[in-house]
């Protein structure tokens, strides 16, 4: 059977990247995969998701609903949005960072009170401070990496050499503070 | 070499490995990519974005009549402006193969419409292949250019989203090279006046059965017996989809090759199968074949004739239900539309656009068709690319014709879309005199499908400086004596030009000159616009009134934070565009000192 794994976000915050690596890793891996994203005018803000799966033999390359092994998710608010996608047993992964869309900013609707608690209600959930660690590191844009460390520890990929998908996919003089951010999201799952 | 790659970027490779040596496109989502990644072929290939998608058919045919394989590529909606050159060249034939890619939206993503273009094949009578996944849509590029050969036809490679935008693995090859073919006078074959079109028409039905002959006889399409129940006809992404549902349990006729479609295979399947699925996204396409051959079958019926035939929709379809959820009622999750970005120099325009009363925003294809929305509602109506002009000038006759009319329009469209029909409305507006105010948003790039370079930009697909094409210039050289360049998001200037424009009795040009909050600045940028998206701007919480003027913009990075009643601006997110600081009633917004 074909994991499923389903990264969502918000235009702009880099679920891209996280999914090109990872996807990059399952091939030299060994595995089938296929990915689906879809580009256009969702981008300038909207909501979006990459779908990355792999196994033996990979059909579709879009995640069924209530076909994702493990949900990750850049922002809490798109976790609720995507959640009928995972599996009723299925992970969810969320980055405890609140990005309000158009009806929020202006005023007109509220943000989910409790985004975490609700998801907790529905699946396992683990929150995880990806936004903070990123600062941490130096560099809020590494975020998606540290979410990406969280991916390959929740889904069990640690044996994959990613030390080397990196060198070769991220600028050279980005590789380190990458790496770190890997690690640092591995620690955090 | 295996890769991992999008449909997109396995056509260009597939172009690549065929010889192609010409290529040409218009940007439209979700075909953008194939040009994209067919220039990085430099050494081999010459990629150009062509001004619209009749100019890139065009210009590759014109490629093929010189001899060698050409490729062009588009959007579904691209094709109904290239259909022209398309039924006609599809009597002539080619010298170099030639391959048009027809990238359609079911479930329109990015699209004003969900037409499907399988019909373009038949009407067109060209052989037309399918793909299924990356790995085909690279292997079938290389096919559809021997077909193009064999059957002297062009060849509809007809992608849609998920196959576009979906990676899997692909085998790299090297590339076949190919000689020019010597050019040849032939006016028996390439003068389509009607005692030579004549001709050619009984060769086209003559090509149709030899593709027939093809179609039943190629391993693009197949047959996989495994249970005899329930057979499954399917093409392109509905084939993935339906293995992924059925697995092994269900017979499989899988469709690549599908204009014509193979009427022997068909029987063959339909007459050992007790039952038949046709899964198919946009049209009966196949349906209506299988129905006409004189088997039942159950297609639109049970799946939905419109949206993308997903997994989910075709087990719901045949078995009652979804997989298992968790059931979350989503009534928590606040929508998350699409909005112009921080800095966006079309929000002056349309802050200021939006408060006019008795006016008709006439608009077009671009990120700034966002405009019909809240904060600004400027925008009435949009019907395709370079649309707005011509339609404005239509509804301007009749506004006119009104006792005491009061109506004015106001048609906006972005440089690109200008340049790929705009212009030919234009030409109408400066001929039969409608007093339209026309603006052109000039935001110095192709913005919404991803920043492709165009004639406005002074730079070529594949990187070269070229001659950059002032719309003031054609503007005035059209015949417009009414002409103004501002600055977007100076919203003094916007009002005043708004204020002149529409206080003529004749037809004028705004243009708005300010690049994309995206855009890479070329060095020509650096100069002209030399200080844009240095600033940080932020809010003085103790002037701020809290009227919400300033969410009124639409920027992404303001917030309006409802416990202390004040507006906040994400100091990140802001690129300094001043339009804010321009509309806050107290002067309560301020440059950050740094």
């Amino acid at each position: 059977m074909a994991k499923s794994i389903l990264l969502v976000g918000v235009g702009g915050q880099g679920t891209i990247l996280a999914s090109k690596l990872l996807t990059t890793g399952l091939m030299e891996a060994g595995y089938d995969v296929k990915m689906s994203e879809i580009h256009g005018m969702s981008q300038r803000g909207g909501s979006v998701s990459s779908q990355v799966r792999y196994g033996e033999k990979v059909e579709s390359p879009v995640i069924e609903l209530g076909g994702a092994d493990i949900l990750i998710s850049f922002e809490k608010m798109e976790a609720l949005r995507w959640l009928n996608y995972l599996k009723p047993d299925g992970k969810v992964v969320v980055n405890d960072l609140e990005i309000g869309s158009m009806p929020i900013l202006s005023g007109k609707a509220d943000y989910p009170k409790n985004a975490a608690e609700i998801l907790e209600g529905y699946a396992k959930t683990m929150v995880i401070s990806a936004s903070d660690e990123a600062e941490k590191l130096g560099n809020p844009k590494v975020m998606n990496i540290i979410l990406l460390g969280a991916i390959i520890k929740a889904m069990g990929l640690e044996e994959i050499n990613w030390d080397k998908i990196l060198r070769e996919n991220i600028k050279e003089k980005l590789v380190e503070i990458n790496l770190k951010a890997l690690e640092a999201g591995m620690n955090l799952v | 070499m295996k890769k991992l790659m999008t449909g997109n970027e396995a056509i260009a490779r597939g172009a690549y490995e065929a010889g192609v040596r010409y290529a040409s496109a218009y940007p439209g989502t979700p075909s953008t990519e194939i040009l994209e990644n067919t220039a990085l072929y430099k050494d081999n290939i010459i990629a150009e974005w062509a001004s619209n998608e009749k100019v890139a058919l065009e210009t590759a045919i014109g490629a093929s009549m010189a001899g060698a394989r050409a490729l062009a590529a588009m959007k579904h909606v691209g094709v109904n402006v290239a259909a022209d050159p398309l039924f006609t060249f599809a009597y002539t034939g080619v010298y170099g193969g030639l391959v048009l890619v027809s990238a359609d939206e079911p479930g329109q993503h990015s699209s004003q419409n969900e037409q499907d273009n399988r019909n373009y094949a038949k009407a067109a009578k060209i052989p037309m292949l399918e793909p299924s996944d990356s790995r085909e849509a690279k292997e079938f590029t290389k096919i559809a250019f021997d077909i193009s050969e064999k059957f002297d036809a062009p060849v509809l490679l007809r992608m849609t989203t998920r196959v576009c935008h979906s990676k899997g693995i692909v085998e790299c090859n090297d590339r076949e090279e190919r000689e020019i073919i010597p050019y040849k006078k032939e006016i028996g074959k390439f003068v389509v006046v009607p005692a030579v079109a004549r001709k050619l028409r009984v060769k086209v039905e003559e090509r149709q059965k030899k593709l027939l002959e093809f179609s039943n006889t190629t391993e693009l399409n197949f047959i996989e017996w495994n249970n005899t129940r329930v057979g499954v006809i399917a093409s392109g992404i509905c084939f993935s989809y339906a293995k992924e549902v059925f697995g092994d349990t269900v017979s499989y006729l899988k469709i690549g090759f599908s204009q014509p479609l193979p009427t022997e295979k068909i029987k063959e399947f339909c007459s050992k199968v007790d039952k038949v699925y046709v899964i198919e996204e946009n049209d009966p396409y196949i349906e209506e074949q299988v129905k006409m051959l004189g088997f039942n079958c159950l297609g639109k019926d049970v799946f939905p004739s419109y949206g993308e035939m997903l997994p989910e929709v075709i087990r719901k379809s045949v078995f009652g239900e979804t997989l298992p959820t968790l059931n979350y009622d989503e009534k928590e999750v606040v929508p998350r539309p699409p909005v112009l970005c921080a800095g966006c120099p079309h929000r002056g325009l349309f802050h200021q656009l939006g408060k006019r009363k008795n006016v008709m925003v006439s608009g077009d294809i671009g990120c700034y068709s966002l405009a019909f929305a809240e904060p600004y509602n400027a925008m009435d109506q949009n019907i395709c690319m370079g649309a707005s002009i011509s339609v404005g000038h239509g509804a301007q006759k009749i506004f006119d014709t009104v006792d005491d009319n009061k109506m004015r329009v106001v048609s906006v469209l972005g440089d690109s879309t200008f340049f790929h029909t705009g212009i030919n409305s234009l030409i109408n507006v400066a001929y039969n005199r409608s007093n339209t105010v026309n603006v052109i948003l000039d935001n110095r790039i192709t913005g919404m499908t991803g920043h492709q370079e165009n004639p406005g930009s002074g730079y070529t697909l594949q990187g070269a400086k070229t001659e950059e094409l002032s719309i003031e210039t054609i503007v005035r050289a059209l015949g417009f004596k009414n002409v103004a360049v501002i600055n977007p998001n100076d919203l003094t200037a916007v009002k005043n030009a708004l204020d002149w424009a529409l206080s003529l009795d004749e037809p004028s040009v705004i243009i708005t000159r300010w690049p994309c909050a995206l855009k890479k600045f070329s060095p020509e940028d650096k100069a002209e616009f030399k200080d844009a998206f240095t600033d940080k701007f932020a809010v003085d919480k103790d002037k701020c009134i809290g009227c919400k003027a300033c969410t009124k913009t639409g920027c992404p990075a303001i917030s309006y934070n409802k416990e202390i009643k004040k507006s906040i601006i994400d100091y990140n997110s802001c690129v300094g565009c001043t339009v804010c600081s321009q509309v806050c009633p107290v002067k309560a917004i301020g440059k950050v000192e740094r």
